[in-house]
């Protein structure tokens, strides 16, 4: 079956980045919250570039939520990129508490430790700790672009694939079945972000 | 291990890349698209482009330039994502909340804001509300005077007025919310003499948002120096990386070899 991603758009993701991404590497894509669109992907991606509550906010007024949770329920690959990984969470605490879209149940997402200078901007490398399909291809010690204040918590180590270690050890690749969740930029990381992109598309499911 | 970031700044001038000395002199140097293609096959960690143009459309109606035109920012910034593999800051212009999400919809990452802030202060406050403070870097352009640092607009006077000393500007920007600071000398800008390491080294140690330093890059030892003797967390540069072919992966390799962290050095094989 052809691989055809949708890019979800709720208006404060960078979704062109993510676009101009998979259009470079051939994989085959569309913009749209169409619930039609959806059920005709084979993959879904949620970019993210924003605050916790003011995504959750415009997520939950522009994308047919109970629709894309019919669709990972039934197995459909879902990446979730930065904040959209973080809004996977049961709470997040940036400028207010806010409930998300709990794939995580029991996580939240809190500030980075007033200990390093925030936010961790640029590249730095991930720790595996789990041999997944995901990773296939990537060189140990890989670096990627992280650009965030906020990181995600009480994760069960069961889910926890990758890690940072940016004045604390953050979880850098989530995964539960079908369902993904990267802090870092995959596409906007060059060589190992387009290695990550593919094996998500070609690879993962 | 996390990396200190090497930066090429591109000023765009009507769709133009120029090159800029104090401010106030400009160079023609080519097509924008055709510059961000090579720092993005260069593997450069980062790009900041400052739109300092004097007109908000673009269009020449020349045939003979052989070069593709840009209606407007947004059209520009539109091409020129396509080729860009590596994160995008955006500055120039920007004075409220649709201004940057017009940009980051045309494909920039992050926005840099100058004049807008200093025109109006919760203009950060605001932006990082709605983007999240590491979206949002503010620029900061200085002027070097014995024992001070003063704050520079090119117009509005006023501005400079109220907010003179750079070191309190800084850290009211740093409560407002900004994710970064663009720190730049106009006094050193274009003259290749190395960076303002007195400076850079007391702002780094005050601010903890992280700084990038610019302003002075003659050659590859002055990238060193910064990172040496000051705890800025990326440095940037324009003129350096525009007039030697592969300059960004030989800065990293210069870099890399005397030990700094940074990326290792890498050329995008798909392409060059």
């Amino acid at each position: 079956m052809n691989k055809k991603v949708c890019i979800l758009d709720y208006g404060s993701g960078n979704v062109t980045s993510v676009k101009n991404a998979l259009d470079r590497l051939q994989i085959e894509n569309i913009v749209s919250n169409d619930p039609l669109a959806i059920d005709r992907s084979t993959h879904l991606i949620l970019p993210g570039v924003g605050a916790f509550s003011s995504s959750m906010d415009k997520i939950e007024a522009l994308l047919p939520i109970d629709k894309i949770r019919e669709q990972v329920s039934m197995g459909k690959p879902f990446l979730g990129i930065c904040v959209g990984l973080q809004v996977l969470a049961e709470y997040g605490h940036e400028f207010q508490q806010r409930r998300g879209l709990n794939f995580f149940p029991g996580s939240n997402v809190i500030v980075l430790p007033s200990t390093v200078s925030v936010p961790h901007v640029g590249w730095n490398s991930i720790k595996i700790l789990q041999n997944h399909k995901i990773l296939k291809g990537l060189q140990s010690e890989a670096d990627f672009y992280f650009v965030h204040s906020y990181q995600v918590t009480d994760i069960s180590p069961d889910y926890t694939v990758a890690t940072c270690d940016y004045g604390v050890e953050f979880p850098a690749i989530l995964v539960k079945d079908n369902l993904i969740g990267i802090q870092f930029h995959p596409e906007k990381s060059q060589r190992n972000g387009d290695l990550i992109l593919r094996n998500y598309v070609e690879v993962f499911a | 291990m996390k990396k200190k970031r090497v930066i090429p700044v591109l000023l765009l001038k009507e769709g133009w890349l120029v090159q800029s000395k104090n401010f106030n002199e400009y160079k023609k140097l080519g097509n924008a698209q055709m510059a961000v293609q090579r720092l993005s096959d260069w593997d450069s960690d980062e790009l900041i482009y400052l739109d300092i143009s004097s007109t908000p459309t673009f269009t020449t109606n020349r045939s003979d330039t052989a070069a593709p035109e840009y209606a407007d920012l947004a059209d520009l910034l539109y091409e020129v994502s396509k080729v860009a593999r590596m994160p995008v800051t955006i500055g120039g212009g920007i004075r409220s909340l649709s201004d940057i999400e017009n940009r980051l919809k045309a494909g920039a990452d992050k926005i840099s804001i100058n004049r807008g802030a200093l025109a109006d202060p919760s203009l950060i406050s605001r932006a990082s509300r709605e983007f999240g403070s590491q979206c949002i870097v503010v620029s900061v352009d200085y002027l070097e005077a014995e024992g001070s640092r003063k704050l520079y607009v090119s117009d509005h006077e006023d501005f400079v007025g109220k907010h003179k000393d750079v070191t309190t500007w800084l850290l009211k920007i740093q409560d407002a919310g900004a994710g970064e600071v663009l720190l730049n000398s106009v006094t050193r800008d274009g003259n290749k003499c190395g960076y303002d390491i007195e400076y850079l080294d007391e702002a780094s140690s005050l601010l903890e948002i992280p700084i990038i330093a610019c302003g002075g890059a003659g050659n590859w030892d002055h990238l060193s120096e910064v990172l040496t003797k000051t705890a800025v967390d990326a440095v940037a540069a324009a003129n350096i990386f525009h007039f030697q072919d592969q300059s960004v992966f030989l800065a990293r390799k210069h870099l890399f070899s005397q030990g700094l962290p940074v990326r290792p050095p890498s050329i995008n094989k798909d392409r060059v």
